[in-house]
């Protein structure tokens, strides 16, 4: 895959040039390690100082600071304190992680190991979903070079510090990438998540020991703020939306992919980097940062202030392409993962889709997500099959808005998210849709297909 | 149980990794289901003596996530993405291809005994979409002739084998 010139690569810098491999040798040739060997001999309260000073936001999905994470650490309880990386790509839409792993297993570990080192963590795991099986045995196999090397393991480059990591893998279940969800799983059972508070896994987390849980892309960020500064490193992008980002693209453009880029407008991805919509389409509606994410709809406007009490007014490709800019536009950026939709896909039936989804994906604790899911499922459906009901539309809001903000997790608002926010915004063609399909007496292939919910 | 030599060191491997070894139970799984094809009550009866936990803790694990079986399937473990950008790409063409070249249904083991067929949920390579798994192998960008290509290599290879 070539990089187009807008892009600003810095984590996936080497991943795709030709000849680049996923050992240990290539991964050194190219600088590799030497960040470790100055982290070791510095005071592990700097690094974290780095880390908060950078603004550096956790790339997973919430976006949270990670300096401010790692500061929530009990250090009081005398228990050890654990790394878990969280490697569970798992959100519709998202594939950034898969090339880190795949492409450049070895600046995962050095960022593991270094994050590792400046929160004292005791051990470190990497929990990779089952759905990437090489992407273990490339794990696996570039832990075992880097302990060879005395990156990984005890007393790392003669420091005194001990650090070993586990790769874990999962087995296909989305809520793991919830990281409560996730620390139970690695505890050896379902991942149920967790009952808050306790907020931050950082108090009590595995085996409710401290825990830390970031994402892939945030721990390899924090190797690049300590080789470029905590200064330099908030120079990319805007300031709270420091750092470039991996963005994932995919449905109705011409270039579908990953892109590594800062401060641009959600328009310059698209249509720029992205080619705009395939010959002959146009866009209709995008979905931001991963399936739970609130829609966009093309020709919208927003509106409003900023922090600073500037106001503004963006169409969709405006909106700048970041955390607060996709925040200031109604949705998020999530994980990064973009899935554009053209005209020729039907709202009613993206969700029908979408909701198939969610409910083979609820973990079944919480009966409004539980139920909930279900439920939507099964309407949506019917509309495709064209058996809807009269008040189906009403049912679908009523039911996503007695699920949001009524469970354990966050998976209850990426549920009801989509159901609102196409609903919001693609009200009519939901009734038209229904009122059509139920009409119809013909084919129904190709909607069938694309809700592909057998 | 009757395990392979290779399977019991990886489950002599992986148990100490764990400060707690109850968080052995998914590797110690996946490892049983490589072994042999499928999770059976003795599978998690064995898992959880060897855990010193109860039963029911190793068979909650195995029915909660999709991947771990109880069920046998073909030689080779076809699974599909259903999830929304594959779906826009053409995915479920690529199933009904796949599901007639053997001719089979949906999560059944094929009259041959070749494979069986699934959808998955999100396989995490939406910009290469539709894609599928053909057991640890993916498979990107796929239309109805690729499809057909590589179901006449599984055929070639579960022939020969």
């Amino acid at each position: 895959m070539s990089v187009h010139p807008k892009e600003q690569r810095i984590i996936l810098k080497y991943a795709d040039e030709p000849g680049y491999t996923p050992d240990i040798d290539c991964y050194m040739k190219n600088g590799g390690y030497e960040m470790l060997k100055k982290a070791v001999g510095m005071e592990k309260q700097a690094i974290c100082d780095e880390v908060k000073n950078s603004q550096l936001r956790g790339r997973g999905g919430a976006g949270f600071p990670a300096g401010v994470k790692w500061s929530f650490v009990d250090r009081k309880s005398g228990k050890p304190v654990y790394m878990v990386c969280n490697c569970d790509e798992s959100e519709p839409g998202t594939f950034k992680d898969r090339q880190i792993v795949h492409k450049d297993p070895h600046q995962l570990i050095e960022g593991i190991i270094i994050s590792s080192f400046a929160t004292d963590c005791a051990k470190a795991f990497i929990y990779i979903r089952e759905e990437m099986p090489k992407g273990a045995e490339i794990l696996n196999q570039a832990i075992k070079e880097a302990k060879e090397k005395n990156f990984v393991g005890d007393d790392i480059l003669g420091s005194g510090y001990s650090c070993d990591i586990v790769v874990h893998r999962g087995a296909a279940a989305y809520i793991c990438g919830e990281e409560t969800g996730l620390i139970e799983s690695l505890e050896g059972k379902r991942a149920n998540p967790r009952i808050k508070p306790p907020y931050f896994p950082a108090v009590l987390g595995l085996y409710m020991c401290p825990t830390i849980v970031n994402n892939v892309e945030t721990l390899c960020n924090v190797l690049h703020i300590l080789r470029m500064g905590a200064d330099e490193f908030a120079k990319i992008g805007r300031p709270n939306n420091t750092g470039t980002r991996i963005w994932c693209v995919s449905g109705g453009v011409k270039r579908p992919g990953y892109y590594e880029v800062a401060g641009i407008t959600l328009g310059e991805l698209v249509y720029d980097i992205c080619g705009g919509p395939k010959d002959g389409r146009t866009i209709k509606a995008i979905i931001p940062g991963g399936s739970s994410m609130k829609i966009l709809k093309s020709g919208e406007r927003f509106t409003g202030k900023d922090r600073d009490g500037n106001g503004y007014d963006w169409g969709i490709e405006d909106i700048p392409l970041d955390y607060d800019g996709i925040a200031a536009a109604g949705s998020m950026s999530g994980s990064g993962g973009m899935m554009v939709l053209d005209d020729s896909v039907e709202i009613p039936v993206a969700l029908a889709n979408l909701m198939a989804f969610y409910s083979h994906e609820s973990c079944g604790q919480c009966t409004p997500c539980r139920e909930g899911s279900l439920w939507l499922k099964k309407i949506t459906t019917r509309m495709v099959h064209g058996q809807a009901r009269p008040d189906d539309v009403d049912l679908m809001k009523s039911v996503a808005d007695q699920i949001e903000g009524r469970t354990i997790c966050a998976f209850g608002f990426a549920v009801a998210w989509p159901v609102q926010s196409y609903l919001a915004k693609f009200e009519d063609e939901f009734r038209e849709f229904a009122e059509r399909h139920s009409r119809m007496g013909g084919d129904r292939t190709a909607a069938k297909e694309l809700a592909c919910n057998h | 149980m009757n395990l392979k030599p290779e399977t019991l060191a990886e489950i002599e491997e992986a148990i100490p990794k764990y400060p707690e070894k109850q968080s052995a139970v998914m590797p110690m799984l996946h490892a049983i289901q490589k072994d042999q094809g499928l999770l059976t009550n003795e599978a998690a009866e064995w898992v959880a003596a060897k855990l010193e936990i109860a039963p029911i803790h190793v068979l909650s694990v195995i029915t909660f996530y999709p991947f771990f079986r109880q069920h046998k399937i073909g030689r080779r473990h076809i699974r599909i993405c259903r999830t929304l950008a594959c779906a826009m790409a053409g995915g479920a063409k690529v199933c009904d291809k796949m599901l007639s070249e053997f001719d089979t249904r949906l999560n059944e083991v094929s009259p041959g005994g070749e494979v069986t067929v699934e959808f998955a949920e999100c396989l995490a390579s939406c910009g290469t979409a539709p894609v599928m798994l053909v057991d640890d192998e993916i498979y990107e960008n796929l239309d109805e002739a690729k499809a057909q290509e590589i179901c006449e290599k599984i055929k070639a290879e579960v022939i020969q084998a």
